[in-house]
C-alpha cells in the first residue's frame, strides 16, 4: 500500500456510470493510478478485501508501468447479480472476474458469460482447478475451524467434526459461544455447508448441534474472527483459511485448526468475461498470480497460497503432513447447489435446525 | 509432373508406382471419409447415454410431498455429465401445467415432438453454443399433481468432437500405416513379377552379336509375343545373312569362271595371226563378254530380289501394269523386240512388290528369248482356279525332263548356252515363293512353251485403277 503512487477511494455510483440504475450498495470502487502516464485500464470486480489483492496489483503494476487498475470490490451475491446482468444485456462490467463464489463463477462460465483465457500456465494447474480454459482457480483456501486460545486453554481445542460434535452435545460451553457464515447471504458460506452436506453424514448432527447451541451467523470470515479473537464467539466454524491464517500470524489469541475427519479447499475462481475491453491484460494478471513471483506474494501475508503449491504450504504452515484436503473441483456439478428447488429445500432444512430451539 | 524425364512414363514399374499410390490415395481418403461419419456417430451415440443417464436419474428424483412437486437435483447426474469435463450443461423441468420448476426457463423445447412419453434427443442452440439435449417426461399420478413433467437436460459438444476427432485421428493414423505397408508390399509384388523382364534384359545383353539363334529363356505369357518377335527378327537376320553370305559365294565362284575363260580367249587372240581363225575368236569373246554382262546383270537383280523379298511392303499392283512396264524395259536394254502383251480387259489385282515382279517378268521375257524360238508372248490372266497368272510364251521345244526337275534352282544353266547364267528363272522362282505364288510351266510338246508365276488374286482394287492403266 505504501508504494503506490495513487490511491484514490470512492464510492460506486460516481465511477460505475454505465450501470446507472441499478443499486449496488455494497459495492466499492478503488482505482490505482498508473506508475508511469496511463496507457490502459484494466478492471477487475471481486469479492476478494482489497488488502488481499493488493499486493498482487502492485507487482502487476511495477510490471506494467502504463496500467491502471480499477478494482470493484462487492459482496458475493451483489456483485454476481452485477455480472449477470451485464452478461445478459452483453455490457462491459470488468477485465477480470474473481470471485470465491465458485458455484455462481461456474455458473456464469456455463451461462456462456466467459472467453477462452488461452494461456500456457493453465497446463500446469491441476484439473479440478480449472473449467474449459475459462475458468481458473487462483487460490488454495482450506475451510477452517478458528478457536480462542484461551477457552480451550485447559483441555485443547476440536480437531475434528466429531471432536465438535461431541463438545456441543456433551457440554453446554459452547451454548452461544459458535459463530458461522449466514449461509443464506453468503455464497462461500453456502457453498462449504452444501459440501459440507455432500461430503460426509457429519452435516445432519452439525446443524443439530448448532441449533442447540444457538449458533450466531455472520456474513464474512473476518467477522467471525474478530468474535472467536475477543472471546465472545469460542469456536468460529467454516471460516475461510486465507482470513484466518493470516490473521493468527498477528493475533495471538486465536488458534487455527484443519479439521483431520476432512478439510474442503476453495480456490478462489476468475475468469476473463466475454464484454472484456482489455482481455491481454487480464490474461497477463491471471498468469503473473501463477508465477514464482505471484506465487510468492499469494503464498507471503495473504496467505492464499495458489492451487499449484497449496497442499505443501498447508502442510508446512499447520505442521501437518497428514491432512485430508478436499478441493471443491471447478466443474458444472458445482451447479446443482445453485439449483432453485435444491436451494430452497437445503436452506429450509438449516433453518429449521438452526433456529427452531432458541430464537436468539 | 512434366519436369520428370519422359522415360520414366516408359517404365512400367513407374507407372505401376504410380497407379498403385494413386489407388490407394483414393481408397484412404474413402476410409478417412467412412472414419469421419463413423466417428460423429460413435461420438454422440455415447455421449447420448450420459444425457439419457443424466435425466433419468433426475426424473427419478421428483416426487411429490405434502402436495408439492418437490425436485431434488442429483449431483450424481451431473457427477455423470461432468465426465465430459469440458462441456457447458443445462438443463431445465416443467411442470404439467407448463411453469418452469427449476433450471433455464428459456432453454428450447424440441421443435417436432412426436410420441410424447419416448425420451427425445435433438439439437438446438442455446447461449450462442450448439448443444445436444433430451427431453424426458415423467408421469405424476398423485392426488395433487397429476401428468408429465417434462426433464431436459442438455450438453454442449465438445467433447463429442474431441471423441469424434480422436476417432478420426486413430483412423487415420491407422489408414496411413496400413497404405504404407501395402504400398511397400504392391512394390515388393511388382519387383518380383517384373523380375523374369529384367532376366530377358540381361540375356540380350549378356549375348554375342553374332549368336542369332532364338531365345530357349522360359518368359512370362505377357512378354511371349515380344520374344517371339525378336526371335522371328532374329530368324530373318539370320537369313538375310546367309542369303548375302551365299550369294558372295556364287557370285565369286560363278564370275571367277567365266572370266578367266574370257581372259584365256583374249590372250589366244592376241598370239592368234590368222585372221579367219581370229574372226570366230573375237565372235566368242563377244559371245563370253554378253554372258558376263547378263550374268552381273542377273547376280545384281537377284540380290535386289532377294533383299526386297525380307524388307518390301506389299501392295495393291495391277499384274497387267506390270507387264507392260517389263516389256518397256526389256525393250529399253536391248534384243527384245517384236515382244507381244496378251492383256485381258480388266484389272488383275495381286499383292505384291512391284519392283520384284516387274523384274520377275523381265526375267521371264528374258529367259524365252534366250532359250525358246520367237515369237514370244508375255500373257497376263486370271486362270480357271481363280488365281492371278503372268507368264511367258514362245514357240520353242521348251525344257527337257530334268532341266523342268531342276527349274528355279540357281546356275540351272544350260551349259549349251554360253550367255546363259542360270539366274534368271531362279530370280522368277524366288518372287514367287515371296509372293505366295508358285512357279508354273506348260506346253514343251515341241513347239510351244509357257513359262511363268501364278499368284493369289486380291480384290478388285477402286475403280480409278482402270484411269491408270488406261495412261
Amino acid at each position: 500500500m505504501k508504494r503506490l503512487t495513487g490511491f484514490v477511494l470512492t464510492t460506486a455510483i460516481s465511477l460505475v456510470a454505465g450501470l446507472a440504475g441499478l443499486s449496488h450498495a455494497a459495492e466499492t470502487v478503488t482505482r490505482f493510478d498508473a506508475i508511469g502516464s496511463t496507457t490502459s485500464d484494466l478492471v477487475i470486480a471481486s469479492v476478494t478485501d482489497i488488502d488481499f489483492m493488493q499486493p498482487l496489483i502492485s507487482a502487476f503494476q511495477a510490471i506494467n508501468p502504463g496500467m491502471s487498475v480499477t478494482y470493484i470490490q462487492d459482496t458475493s451475491n451483489s456483485l454476481d447479480k452485477s455480472v449477470s446482468e451485464a452478461c445478459a444485456s452483453a455490457n462491459f462490467f470488468a477485465d477480470l472476474v474473481i470471485s470465491s463464489s465458485i458455484a455462481q463463477q461456474v455458473r456464469l462460465v456455463n451461462g456462456g458469460c466467459a472467453r477462452v483465457i488461452g494461456t500456457p500456465v493453465l497446463t500446469s494447474l491441476p484439473d479440478w482447478a480449472q473449467w474449459r480454459g475459462e475458468l481458473i482457480g487462483l487460490t488454495y483456501e482450506p475451510a477452517v475451524m478458528v478457536y480462542n486460545k484461551e477457552a480451550f486453554a485447559a483441555e485443547g481445542p476440536p480437531h475434528s467434526r466429531f471432536d465438535l460434535i461431541d463438545l456441543m452435545r456433551q457440554s453446554d460451553k459452547l451454548n452461544g459461544r459458535i459463530a458461522t457464515y449466514d449461509i443464506e447471504n453468503s455464497g462461500v458460506g453456502y457453498l462449504f455447508a452444501f459440501q459440507d452436506s455432500t461430503e460426509a453424514s457429519t452435516w445432519g448432527r452439525l446443524i443439530e448441534g448448532f441449533g442447540r447451541n444457538s449458533v450466531a451467523t455472520f456474513c464474512c470470515s473476518s467477522e467471525v474472527i474478530d468474535r472467536v479473537a475477543d472471546g465472545r464467539a469460542f469456536v468460529g466454524y467454516n471460516v475461510l483459511g486465507s482470513y484466518a491464517l493470516s490473521r493468527a500470524e498477528s493475533d495471538e489469541r486465536i488458534g487455527v485448526i484443519l479439521p483431520s475427519d476432512y478439510t474442503l479447499v476453495l480456490s478462489r475462481a476468475g475468469y476473463i468475461p466475454r464484454e472484456a475491453r482489455d482481455a491481454p491484460a487480464a490474461r497477463a494478471f491471471l498468469e503473473l498470480a501463477l508465477s514464482p513471483q505471484g506465487r510468492a506474494i499469494l503464498d507471503g501475508e495473504t496467505r492464499l497460497l495458489t492451487p499449484l503449491n497449496g497442499p505443501a504450504a498447508l502442510a508446512r504452515l499447520s505442521g501437518d503432513d497428514e491432512l485430508a484436503l478436499r478441493p471443491i473441483p471447478l466443474t458444472p456439478a458445482l451447479l446443482v447447489s445453485l439449483d432453485r428447488a435444491k436451494r430452497a429445500r437445503f436452506l429450509s432444512q438449516w433453518r429449521k435446525s438452526v433456529t427452531l430451539p432458541s430464537p436468539r | 509432373m512434366p519436369s520428370l524425364p519422359a522415360g520414366r512414363f516408359r517404365s512400367i514399374a513407374w507407372r505401376l508406382t504410380v497407379l498403385l499410390t494413386l489407388l490407394l490415395t483414393l481408397a484412404a481418403a474413402g476410409t478417412v471419409v467412412a472414419a469421419l461419419s463413423y466417428g460423429q456417430t460413435a461420438a454422440t451415440r455415447a455421449f447420448d447415454r450420459l444425457l439419457t443417464g443424466a435425466a433419468l436419474q433426475i426424473a427419478e428424483r421428483i416426487s411429490v410431498v405434502e402436495g408439492e412437486t418437490m425436485i431434488d437435483i442429483p449431483l450424481s447426474a451431473f457427477g455423470l455429465l461432468s465426465l465430459a469435463a469440458e462441456d457447458r450443461i443445462f438443463y431445465r423441468i416443467i411442470a404439467p401445467d407448463g411453469e418452469t420448476l427449476t433450471g433455464d426457463e428459456s432453454f428450447p423445447l424440441p421443435e417436432a415432438s412426436g410420441s410424447e412419453s419416448d425420451p427425445l434427443l435433438y439439437d438446438t442452440v442455446f447461449s450462442g453454443e450448439a448443444v445436444r439435449a433430451i427431453k424426458m417426461q415423467r408421469f405424476l399420478a398423485e392426488r395433487a399433481v397429476r401428468g408429465p413433467i417434462t426433464v431436459i437436460v442438455a450438453q454442449t459438444l465438445r467433447a463429442r468432437a474431441e471423441l469424434a476427432n480422436e476417432i478420426v485421428a486413430r483412423a487415420i493414423i491407422g489408414v496411413i500405416v496400413a497404405g504404407g505397408v501395402t504400398l511397400a508390399l504392391a512394390l515388393l509384388a511388382m519387383h518380383l513379377a517384373l523380375s523374369p523382364l529384367r532376366r530377358i534384359e540381361r540375356a540380350l545383353l549378356a549375348r554375342d552379336p553374332k549368336d542369332l539363334t532364338p531365345f530357349s529363356t522360359t518368359t512370362p505369357r505377357e512378354v511371349e509375343a515380344l520374344v517371339a518377335a525378336i526371335n522371328r527378327f532374329m530368324a530373318r537376320l539370320d537369313r538375310r545373312v546367309s542369303a548375302m553370305q551365299g550369294f558372295v559365294a556364287d557370285a565369286a565362284h560363278q564370275m571367277r569362271t567365266p572370266i578367266t575363260a574370257l581372259r584365256a580367249k583374249t590372250e589366244l587372240a592376241m598370239e592368234e595371226t590368222d585372221p579367219r581363225k581370229l574372226k570366230a575368236l573375237q565372235r566368242r569373246i563377244r559371245d563370253r563378254a554378253i554372258g558376263v554382262s547378263r550374268l552381273t546383270d542377273q547376280l545384281l537383280s537377284h540380290a535386289l530380289v532377294t533383299h526386297r523379298a525380307d524388307s518390301a511392303t506389299l501392295e495393291q499392283i495391277d499384274l497387267r501394269r506390270v507387264a507392260v512396264e517389263a516389256e518397256r524395259e526389256a525393250r529399253r536394254t536391248g534384243g527384245a523386240e517384236g515382244i507381244e502383251l496378251d492383256l485381258p480387259a480388266d484389272p488383275v489385282m495381286v499383292a505384291g512388290d512391284a519392283f520384284s515382279l516387274r523384274e520377275a517378268a523381265r526375267n521371264l521375257i528374258t529367259n524365252a528369248l534366250a532359250h525358246g524360238r520367237p515369237p514370244v508372248c508375255l500373257r497376263v490372266s486370271v486362270t480357271s482356279q481363280g488365281r492371278a497368272l503372268i507368264a511367258a510364251h514362245d514357240q520353242g521345244p521348251g525344257m527337257s525332263p530334268d532341266q523342268l526337275q531342276r527349274i528355279g534352282q540357281r546356275f540351272a544353266r544350260d551349259p549349251s548356252n554360253a550367255q546363259s547364267a542360270g539366274l534368271g528363272l531362279a530370280i522368277v522362282a524366288e518372287v514367287a515363293e515371296f509372293h505366295q505364288g508358285t512357279l508354273r510351266t506348260a506346253g514343251g510338246a515341241g513347239d510351244t512353251f509357257e513359262v511363268g508365276i501364278e499368284l493369289p488374286l486380291t480384290a478388285p482394287a477402286a475403280p480409278f485403277s482402270e484411269g491408270e492403266i488406261a495412261q
